[in-house]
């Protein structure tokens, strides 16, 4: 599996502001790769210096091999992306918006490409209308044409499902899985909706103030052997105290009234067992594998946790 | 004996130069007379010239024009294809005007000489107070009967000057050169309304700018139509 | 390259805006067309107020084609700036005021081909408003009063002048002032499309630009010797109205004008050479500033 994109060691400073820190990352050929964060955690700069609209103040970026200062042109050639809400020419008509963005990438334009390209997105009875009668779904669905009309091999979604109803954002990501699956597409998609992430990645990036926290496969994030378990009992000082002198002593967490371990979720009843032999009253012992609370975890806590690397 | 012939030659003297004067009076009236006679055998022409302006502040190319006269008094130049300025005394240019006026008092003022061409000076006195000329200084070319130059004094257009220079047409009194100098008013722009380039020059100064603004108005006859008719439309406006 | 260009200039002429300048010049020409039919004489005499004691002169000649074309020119000359900032100042503002700016530069085309692609653009649109110009000022103020010989009205330091052109010797001083207008206005269009890159909308190129242009044009006409000597000449605005320069007839020593000859070519070349270079150094300004510009909009 080739490394399509290969970052390393990237900063972005912003006068006194560190938006991106030392972040070093891979994806591979055919991978969906979520790009996860907080909104202000440098998930938008750094998917900004990916497509060179924001210079980096250090580090490297390398795309199908080849860098990306020194091979900007050959290399956008080969990439699509929708950045935030796709703004397009009001004025003009889906049809012409497309094809002024076809005719800058580089490719033969032809009415019929077009029209297949606004077919595939469900666009094509409104092709000659002007883009300030669309909604805000259509404007993303005339984003994702114009992303793909120069069949890309790398696509880039910055925040694609913002603005969108549940219908929209359904199908945006069956439009996402259908690009990987079916047309072998690179796709890197950041997103605060970690549910969506959860859904469609294969590799997740997880950053939080410009550095990176954690970056893997999401079944190995979502390992049922690293869930976090929320413990509430009578006494959470004594509990505490206790567990600190366990086996589970390294992987514990701590909030306002709450205490949680990363651990096998399939251990609760050993847990369960051996806080009672300690007299504990247990009052709830949840488990969480969602990537939402193992995110908020992650980004909220003092503890930093080992990174758990593929 | 001496005494008595020192005498009758002083007395002689007196009395020849009282007749002189006389004389050369009548001889300055008679003059007069014989240009004007000159002058009126022309009762029209149509001359076809170029005019040249030369005021500080006129910046324009010579013109062609057509100069039409009937008697006794009315001229008109005309510029054929564009836009002329001419000087408005230019109607003093008809000597008629001059001569033709009226009834005035003849004077002798003596001799000079023009062009290395001795001529006589007459001065003319309107005898009609209101008469629009107050004064006119001519220098005659006895010989030919033209007036070679005439200076006058005019009650509403002020004063000018005029220099003849005069070749086949003499017979006719009419010149082949005219040079008309005139007092022309400084010009100015109404402030602001223009915004110009500035190039970084001021205009040459002349050296009689501040005084002296004269202007002159240079024409040359090259052809005379002269005696053959003109209809007074022409010197409508 | 020319496909970049034809996008560009198709996108400005499907711009309802674009078409106001349009509009806006054929009105002035024609409010001043109109205002002259009606009592143009009063200009003249106002113009020509102590000429008219010592001098006849055809004056409803005065009023012709030529002159009109001249006086709507020193007027249209002033505001035109304006309706050529409101499409340039847009270049890139208007593109990161609308949201395009960022999918425009995630495609394969470079950041100073883009810049130099709104500028030739721009330069286009300007010339097609100077040939409006020509055809509205001039055509159609010849249509109406006719051709004849000119009179152009001049302050040269502390005098005042009257030329007199020719009919047969104008044409061609039109054609160059029009060129050379088209020179003057581009200097405005790339001076707005270099402010354009530091704005998200397109509001504050435009009032910066005009704003420039009338604070130093003010300096420039203001006759104050420290200013006139060390800080009219550096100021582009000083140059704007060379074009008048080829209306300024040469003439002999004696005043007598000089057919097909203009009374200080260095001058009008010396002002075209600094239009030129202000053009160069606000488009190359353009290219190192956007180059280095992180788009965030």
């Amino acid at each position: 599996m080739s490394a399509i994109i290969s970052v390393t060691n990237l900063s972005k400073k912003f006068r006194d502001i560190t938006a991106v820190d030392d972040l070093s990352f891979t994806v591979n050929e055919g991978d969906i790769y979520g790009f996860l964060g907080q909104n202000g955690a440098g998930k938008s700069t750094t998917i900004r210096m990916l497509l060179s609209l924001i210079k980096p103040t250090s580090g490297n970026i390398n795309i199908f091999g080849k860098n990306l200062q020194t091979n900007r042109s050959e290399i956008l050639q080969q990439a699509g992306a929708v950045i935030e809400k796709p703004d397009l020419y009001k004025y003009l008509t889906a049809y012409q918006n497309l094809y002024i963005f076809a005719k800058m990438s580089g490719i033969k334009v032809n009415r019929q490409l077009l029209m297949r390209q606004l077919e595939m997105v469900g666009l094509s009875d409104r092709a000659y209308s002007k883009v300030k009668t669309f909604s805000q779904g259509m404007k993303q669905r005339l984003g994702i044409a114009v992303a793909l009309v120069h069949n890309p091999k790398l696509i880039v979604l910055d925040e694609p499902t913002n603005g969108l109803d549940p219908q929209g954002i359904a199908d945006m990501r069956n439009l996402i899985l259908q690009l990987s699956k079916e047309m072998g597409k690179t796709i890197v998609v950041s997103s605060h909706l970690l549910s969506e992430i959860e859904i469609i990645a294969n590799r997740i990036l997880i950053i939080n103030k410009g550095k990176k926290i954690v970056e893997g496969t999401a079944a190995a994030l979502l390992d049922p052997s690293k869930s976090i378990v929320q413990i509430d009992t009578l006494n959470n000082v004594a509990a505490l105290h206790l567990l600190k002198q366990s086996r589970w002593a390294p992987f514990i967490s701590t909030s306002i009234n709450t205490i949680k371990i990363q651990m096998n979720k399939n251990d609760i009843p050993e847990l369960n067992k051996y806080m009672n032999a300690m007299g504990i009253g247990i009052l709830s012992i949840q488990p969480r594998h969602s990537l939402e609370d193992y995110f908020l975890s992650l980004t909220t806590q003092q503890q930093h946790v080992d990174p758990i690397t593929n | 004996m001496i005494k008595k012939n020192g005498s009758a030659l002083l007395l002689n003297s007196i009395l020849l130069f009282f007749v002189n004067t006389v004389l050369q009076a009548q001889d300055a009236t008679a003059l007069v007379q014989k240009v004007k006679n000159k002058i009126e055998m022309v009762h029209d022409y149509e001359a076809l010239g170029r005019m040249k302006t030369n005021v500080s502040f006129l910046k324009i190319p010579v013109a062609t024009v057509k100069i039409y006269f009937k008697k006794p008094n009315k001229l008109k130049i005309k510029n054929e294809k564009g836009i002329s300025f001419v000087p408005k005394g230019a109607v003093s240019i008809n000597l008629n005007n001059i001569v033709g006026g009226g009834k005035y008092t003849v004077l002798d003022a003596g001799t000079e000489k023009i062009g290395g061409v001795t001529v006589r000076m007459v001065k003319l006195l309107p005898d009609d107070d209101n008469a629009e000329v107050v004064l006119s200084t001519l220098y005659i070319d006895e010989a030919n009967l033209i007036i070679k130059k005439a200076k006058t004094t005019t009650r509403e257009n002020g004063s000018y000057e005029l220099e003849m220079t005069y070749g086949k047409y003499m017979e006719y009194g009419l010149p082949d050169k005219i040079i008309f100098s005139f007092n022309a008013k400084d010009y100015k722009l109404p402030k602001g309304i223009t915004f110009d380039f500035d190039d970084g020059e001021t205009a040459k100064k002349t050296e009689d700018k501040a005084k002296n603004k004269k202007g002159r108005a240079e024409i040359t006859i090259s052809s005379y139509i002269i005696n053959k008719g003109i209809a007074d439309a022409v010197f409508n406006n | 390259m020319w496909t970049l260009l034809q996008i560009e200039l198709f996108k400005i002429a499907k711009r309802p805006r674009t078409y106001i300048a349009f509009v806006a010049i054929a009105a002035i020409a024609f409010i001043f067309q109109f205002a002259f039919k009606a009592d143009g004489q009063s200009y003249i005499d106002l113009m020509m107020q102590n000429v008219k004691d010592t001098f006849s002169f055809e004056r409803e000649k005065a009023i012709n084609g030529y002159f009109m074309c001249y006086i709507i020119l020193n007027t249209l000359l002033i505001q035109v700036p304006i309706l050529v900032a409101l499409i340039a100042a847009d270049s890139i503002s208007g593109e990161a005021n609308m949201g395009t700016l960022r999918l425009l530069l995630s495609k394969p085309i470079s950041r100073t081909q883009l810049i130099l692609v709104k500028f030739t653009a721009a330069t286009i649109f300007t010339i097609l408003l100077l040939l409006w110009m020509a055809i509205t000022a001039l055509l159609f103020s010849i249509i109406i009063f006719g051709a004849d010989d000119m009179l152009v009205f001049r302050s040269k330091g502390e005098e005042s002048q009257i030329l007199l052109i020719t009919k047969d010797d104008i044409i061609w001083r039109y054609v160059a002032a029009f060129a050379y207008a088209a020179v003057a206005l581009t200097v405005i269009a790339a001076l707005s499309l270099f402010l354009s890159i530091f704005a998200e909308n397109s509001i504050g190129p435009i009032i910066t630009t005009v704003c420039i242009v009338i604070v130093c044009t003010i300096i420039s006409n203001i006759n104050v010797p420290i200013i006139d000597k060390n800080v009219k000449p550096f100021l582009f605005t000083s140059y704007l109205v060379g074009w008048k320069g080829f209306f300024y007839i040469g003439t002999t020593e004696d005043g007598e004008t000089i057919k097909g000859s203009i009374e200080n070519w260095p001058a009008i070349q010396k002002s075209l050479f600094i239009l030129l270079a202000h053009i160069v150094i606000f488009v190359s300004a353009s290219i190192i500033v956007f180059k280095r510009k992180d788009i965030l909009s």
